[in-house]
């Protein structure tokens, strides 16, 4: 038998078994001594963040940008509560991830000692599997089935709380190539049966309608669903989570569809015949009102976990099936079917309604920018946050293939956007990254700027500028009588805090202010000549624009608000 | 609404009660009783939980629980046969003689074969020690209340176990 090796030996050893190149780490008591591993080791970069949550975003970003597994590692207490925003936003959003917290030795857990915090009970809700290693001779096999875990079926976040004299106790020098869990098997193969039927279903249909959702980018679907939908001749709609899986201009394309859809997509899903939808969850950001979700619609859902299936809406033929194994058959069975009155019919709707927001006295216009980071950007990582800056990115931005758009879908957490770009970059450092932020969220994590002029890859960071939390006061001015309450964000006295500007040139990074729509592609073209760090776009927008087409919360997808 | 059984086999392990009950709060499921215990192997426990539900919502619940990693099993008990009995101490105190009487009169129409008892006693009190289906706990316990002024009840929840040939639910 092999001499035992320490804990944090063995931590090392095992992320360089999963060929772990990166990860990011913000230190503290409880890890100091794998950090001093890290030291020591070669051929891992260990990206260091300026706050935790940040940390964790940054690693999905990381992981949306390489499909690998990111994994992150804190201290115990602080360390461990700062990262649970990240986490859920990880969960909402199925990215791989696998979290090492540090924790007080063993023998005092449950003494409130310092720094404890019972970190695996907190995530317990929001993990797809979290574990104290109690014993130095199961710490392979955690760590194994951990990877294992967050990287299989619908992806997800683990966490794993090292106790520190679990790091330095020698024992079990060996990690596993694999584990077997009795408890977890993921799916892997499909229901034959049930596809068939689903397809023929399809088949019957005068108005099909594939809505895709983000579960057709996880399993990397993307060209059988436009394949099966070339073979059928159907259209496809979108979730956010789905954007940029089917090419933008494609003919068979119709856009997003949900709260802020297309107008032609909503009016698809409530008029279609058959709505065969692979990989979403139905969440009511795409249902609207339930009750009047697809009402004339059978409904097919093909989704990996079994659990989404049925939950929001009432399917009639579920598959439960990984989107890439269902979509590989079905483009063997597919037949066109002829819809021709259908497709002419969406057309009209789209004529009816284009996407296009009116231009407003002050400032840009956000679709002007969004268009123009298409055209000068066509390459680039899109990255968001959370806000009108978000929706609008979602209607104005063209994904050409190989372009990840990365958002913040299910959590909708303000301050995922900058730090996810940063990630993003670092996973793939010859790919430009965009960021359209608002002003409010940008400010949720700007202390990353450090992080991201350690790193020094192009991130051309847009903050769309509306002095104003922009989404709430949209809801303010439609639905609350203009009463905006703290949505402004300009200071009492009348000054907007931070000047941006100044705030970039403090860390060395350059700043421009755009304030009218002739200076928008030359602004981008000069940040797209700085490919050696990040330039701040500073796009100053009007407060009154709003994001349209709108579906009010818990209202029918027909109902949009257009104007 | 009805209410459902399911058995769970389940690692035994720390975390894995609160992570089960967990979801039962998070999703607002209505949980009626959950019991747990380890089984003829040292790593594995069995609950047996009753929850009230629509149809959706069992499923929606056995699929949530399926697709935790420490479940390693569930089974649906609501239509099988199966053997189900719950433990339950009721104390009935401050009796005139005659409500003792009346007590051992209780204790004996409901027990078959020794599965009511009255355990211990004092001057004016007694104490019921019952291994009944959790319907005929109920009874028991409306028929106590009806009966008595003052009782106090300790109930176990339900455990239960599939048949092999005979059934008792
Ligand atoms: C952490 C967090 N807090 C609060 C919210 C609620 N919220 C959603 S959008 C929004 C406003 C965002 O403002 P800004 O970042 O300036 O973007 P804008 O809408 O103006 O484009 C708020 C407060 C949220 N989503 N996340
Ligand atoms: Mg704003």
């Amino acid at each position: 038998m092999a001499l035992n090796i320490t804990g944090r030996k063995l931590f090392v050893k095992a992320l360089k078994e999963e060929g772990v190149d990166t990860i990011f780490a913000y230190p503290g008591g409880m890890i100091t001594d794998i950090i001093d591993e890290l030291y020591k080791t070669e051929g891992i970069n260990v990206v260091l963040g300026r706050h935790e949550q940040a940390l964790v975003h940054e690693a999905e970003g990381y992981a949306r940008a390489t499909g690998k597994t990111a994994v992150v590692l804190v201290t115990s207490g602080p360390g461990a509560t700062n990262t649970i925003t990240g986490i859920a936003d990880a969960y909402y959003d199925s990215i791989p991830m696998v979290i090492f917290t540090g924790q007080v030795p063993l023998h005092l857990i449950g003494n409130d000692a310092f720094q404890e915090v019972d970190i695996v009970g907190m995530t317990r809700s929001i993990t797809k599997y979290g574990v104290t290693v109690r014993n130095r001779d199961d710490m392979g096999k955690i760590i194994k089935m951990g990877f294992q875990i967050a990287s299989t079926g619908k992806p997800g976040p683990v966490l794993i709380d090292i106790p520190k004299d679990i790091q330095t106790i020698s024992g079990d020098p060996e990690y596993p190539e694999h584990v077997d869990i009795r408890g977890y098997h993921p799916n892997e193969t499909v229901h034959i049966g049930q596809l068939k039927k689903a397809y023929r279903l399809l088949k019957t249909a005068k108005q099909p309608l594939l809505l895709a959702g983000g579960g057709v980018r996880i399993a990397g679907a993307e060209d059988k669903l436009v394949k099966f939908a070339e073979k059928m001749n159907i259209p496809v709609t979108t979730t956010i989570m789905a954007k940029g899986v089917m090419p933008e201009d494609h003919p068979l394309f119709i856009g997003n569809c949900g709260m802020h859809g297309r107008y032609a997509a909503n009016k698809a899903v409530t008029e279609c015949d058959v709505l065969f939808s692979i990989g979403t969850r139905f969440n009511d950001r795409i249902t609207g009102e339930l009750d009047e979700f697809a009402p004339k619609a059978k409904i097919v859902h093909v989704d990996i976990a079994s659990a989404s299936i049925s939950r929001n809406v009432s399917v009639d033929v579920p598959v439960t099936a990984d989107a890439k194994i269902a979509l590989e058959r079905l483009v063997e069975y597919a037949e066109r079917i002829e819809c021709k009155e259908w497709l002419t019919e969406i057309k009209a709707w789209e004529a009816e309604h284009p996407l296009s927001m009116p231009k407003s006295k002050i400032g840009v216009c956000p679709q002007d920018v969004c268009e123009a980071i298409s055209e000068v950007f066509p390459n680039a990582n899109i990255v968001t946050d959370v806000g009108q800056h978000q929706m609008w990115a979602t209607q104005f931005i063209q994904l050409n293939k190989g372009q990840e758009f990365i958002t913040s879908g299910g959590l909708g957490t303000m301050g995922f956007g900058f730090p996810a770009a940063i990630g993003a970059s670092i996973g793939n450092p010859h790919k430009p990254v965009v960021l359209i932020t608002g002003d409010g969220g940008f400010q949720m994590n700007m202390q990353e700027m450090a992080t991201a002029m350690s790193n020094k890859h192009q991130i051309i960071i847009c903050i769309f500028n509306n002095s104003n939390l922009g989404m709430v006061r949209q809801m303010q001015q439609l639905f609350y009588g203009k009463r905006y309450e703290i949505t402004d964000l300009s200071s009492s006295d009348g000054h907007y805090y931070p000047d941006f500007m100044e705030w970039a040139n403090s860390y060395s990074c350059k700043g421009i202010r755009i304030t009218n729509d002739e200076e928008i592609k030359s602004a981008l073209n000069e940040a797209k000549a700085n490919k050696k760090g990040p330039t701040v776009l500073e796009f100053i927008v009007s407060p009154d624009d709003l994001v349209l087409p709108m579906v009010k919360s818990g209202t029918p997808l027909s109902d949009m608000i257009l104007r | 609404m009805k209410n459902r059984w399911i058995a769970l086999y389940v690692e035994n392990q720390v975390g894995v009660l609160a992570k089960v009950s967990g979801l039962f709060s998070a999703k607002s499921y209505n949980l009626q009783t959950l019991t747990v215990g380890t089984t003829e192997r040292d790593d594995v426990s069995r609950m047996t939980i009753s929850v009230m539900a629509d149809d959706a919502t069992f499923e929606q619940i056995k699929k949530q629980l399926n697709a935790m990693v420490e479940v390693i099993k569930v089974i649906d008990l609501t239509t099988l046969p199966i053997h189900m009995k719950e433990i339950l101490y009721a104390k009935v105190s401050a009796l005139k003689p005659e409500g003792k009487t009346e007590a051992f009169q209780i204790a004996q129409v409901f027990n078959q074969g020794g599965n009511v008892k009255i355990v211990d006693i004092g001057e004016d009190s007694v104490l019921f020690e019952c291994t009944l289906t959790e319907r005929k706990n109920n009874e028991l316990v409306a028929l106590l209340k009806s009966r008595f002024k003052k009782i106090e009840v300790t109930r176990g929840g339900a455990v239960a176990v599939e048949s092999i040939s005979s059934s008792c639910r």
